[in-house]
């Protein structure tokens, strides 16, 4: 079986399409949808690798990744951050968050792949 | 040299600009040239009918050479020239300077207007892109659409083998989001179309509740007398497109008549027949705590006093939630306001009044009356957290006292340099 990738992102074709090119390359995916319960759904489901978009109902992508590195069974967790805003401050916003990669909307299916394996190896 | 005397300079001008030689004017008015160049150079008083008869060859009012550039192009010039910065303009020569060259001085302050123009489109246009929620919210939506394209297209673009159910739901979805897209992208170009438009592209229920409060001039007399129905009022106002404008509006109203209630309107003139506009002396006669006064003498105003008074409501977050706007003290729209404002001491001390006297950093720098208090909006207890709703009456003042305090707008569009309360650079001192 692959490795396991949880991606946390609202838009459903997104996730659809992200899903799609994730799991034709081996890995395996599950998805969740909303910020209220993301944290304990990370540390539950204990992935490989996290996709976290910023803006999610209920919660923020930043305010759940704080708690998640406040955790000590997610502090090591590679995270790919997804958000349609690439200012300098929310780069900066995601390194303090704890992010390991961040990545801007729209990004093409290749880089998400080629971020995904990299982190994943690392 | 003041501007009487500098007739022979705006001959001498209006000569220059006509292509006349001196001595052909001399000429043609019956003196000599030496004589006009002693006029032109302010040496000798001039008058009467040679006066007419240089205005006649030069095809100008008599007036415009005596009177000289109006006061409105002198005073411009002296707010350029404040505005200066390290420059230093001769202040003493102004009147000289726009006798001498009027087209030069127009010029100068038609350049200080526009700048003038700018900097307030810049600053309605940078608190928009900075930080309204609506074209944030747009512009995510927007982003999220396009990826969800990119990434589905690349999809069926770069899929060898694809199944047919896979592929179907990747055209459908495509197919969906570009719609939204569509949607989305016609719904942002309507609402930038408005954005340098201050009243245009209302987003929020309160935004609409303040048009509407300014399109009625503030003034709801059969309401306050409850001659009217306040809900059938708010159902006819054409500003208040929403259910939420339309419930804010009623409440707001509602305030108002219970207001008026307590402090009828033709006593309030007569107390401040008696004593001016005294806070104190109306919280006395009416027996009304400090917020009802606040909101009373901003309504009665517009009818009642000088100048009208503006009045700034906001609530324990400083979130700002009622504006009755007052020349020369801008209140942003979307950003939050200048920490320095007496409105968030007031939140800092509850129940406790506080009075300052401000100006407004900028060109204008007009000075105000402040009058701030927060008063409690629930129920206190032992175990229960107060939460106040802060006011601010905001009165135009003649001239600064001595301690007046600089306050801003917002610190975006500050030129405030060294503020301890700065939040975030100022376009007017660092730049976009």
């Amino acid at each position: 079986m692959g490795k396991r990738v949880l991606l946390i992102e609202d838009e459903p074709n997104i996730i659809e399409a992200i899903s799609f090119i994730l799991s034709r390359d081996g890995w395996n995916v599950s998805t969740h949808s909303n910020g209220h319960d993301a944290v304990d759904v990370v540390l539950g489901n204990q992935p490989d690798l996290l996709i976290l978009d910023v803006m999610l109902p209920g919660k923020s992508g930043y305010d759940i990744l704080k708690e998640l590195r406040e955790n000590n069974a997610a502090q090591s967790l590679p995270v790919l951050m997804l958000t349609a805003r690439g200012a300098t401050r929310d780069r900066e916003m995601a390194e303090r968050a704890g992010a390991s990669r961040f990545m801007t909307k729209p990004f093409s299916n290749a880089e998400v792949l080629e971020a995904v394996r990299e982190l994943v190896a690392s | 040299m003041s501007r009487d005397t500098l007739t022979g300079s705006r001959i001498r001008e209006r000569r220059a600009m006509a292509g006349m030689r001196q001595s052909d004017l001399a000429r043609q008015v019956g003196i000599s040239a030496s004589y006009l160049n002693l006029i032109e150079h302010n040496r000798r008083r001039i008058g009467g009918k040679l006066l007419v008869d240089i205005a006649n060859v030069l095809g100008v009012e008599p007036s415009l050479l005596s009177e000289g550039a109006e006061a409105a192009l002198i005073s411009t010039l002296r707010e350029a020239a404040a505005d200066a910065g390290n420059v230093q303009p001769e202040l003493d020569r102004i009147d000289e300077f726009a006798g001498r060259f009027p087209g030069w001085a127009e010029l100068i302050a038609d350049g200080h207007r526009r700048i003038g123009a700018l900097e307030r489109t810049a600053a309605t246009l940078t608190d928009r892109l900075t930080h309204d929620p609506h074209l944030a919210t747009s512009m995510h939506e927007m982003l999220t659409m396009v990826t969800a394209i990119k990434s589905t297209a690349g999809i069926l673009a770069d899929t060898r083998e694809i199944e047919p159910e896979w592929r179907n739901r990747f055209h459908r979805n495509i197919n969906e989001d570009s719609q939204r897209l569509a949607e989305s992208s016609q719904r942002l170009v309507e609402y930038l179309d408005g954005a340098g438009d201050a009243d245009a592209a209302l987003t929020s229920p309160m935004e609409e509740v303040e048009v509407m409060l300014a399109a009625n001039d503030y003034r709801f007399p059969h309401l306050e007398e409850e001659a009217e129905d306040i809900e059938a009022f708010v159902k006819g106002q054409p500003h208040l497109t929403t259910h939420a404008a339309r419930k804010a509006a009623l409440g707001v109203l509602k305030q108002l008549r219970s207001d008026a209630r307590k402090m009828p309107r033709a006593e309030v003139a007569e107390v401040l027949q008696a004593h001016g506009l005294d806070l104190q002396a109306l919280t006395r006669h009416f027996r009304v705590s400090m917020a009802v006064v606040f909101r009373r003498v901003a309504v009665l105003s517009n009818d009642l006093l000088e100048d009208p008074a503006g009045l700034i409501m906001c609530d324990n977050s400083g979130t700002l939630t009622l504006r009755k706007p007052v020349d020369g003290f801008p209140v942003p729209r979307f950003s939050a306001a200048c920490p320095k404002w007496p409105l968030f001491q007031a939140l800092a001390r509850p129940m406790h009044p506080i009075y300052r006297c401000v100006t407004v950093t900028g060109r204008e720098a007009k000075p105000f009356h402040c009058y701030a208090i927060a008063e409690t909006v629930s129920a206190v207890g032992f175990t229960e957290d107060p939460l106040y709703r802060a006011f601010m009456l905001v009165i135009p003042a003649e001239v600064a006292s001595e301690n007046a305090r600089e306050v801003g707008s917002t610190c975006r569009v500050c030129p405030s340099a060294d503020c301890a309360g700065r939040r975030e650079p100022s376009i007017l001192v660092d730049g976009i």
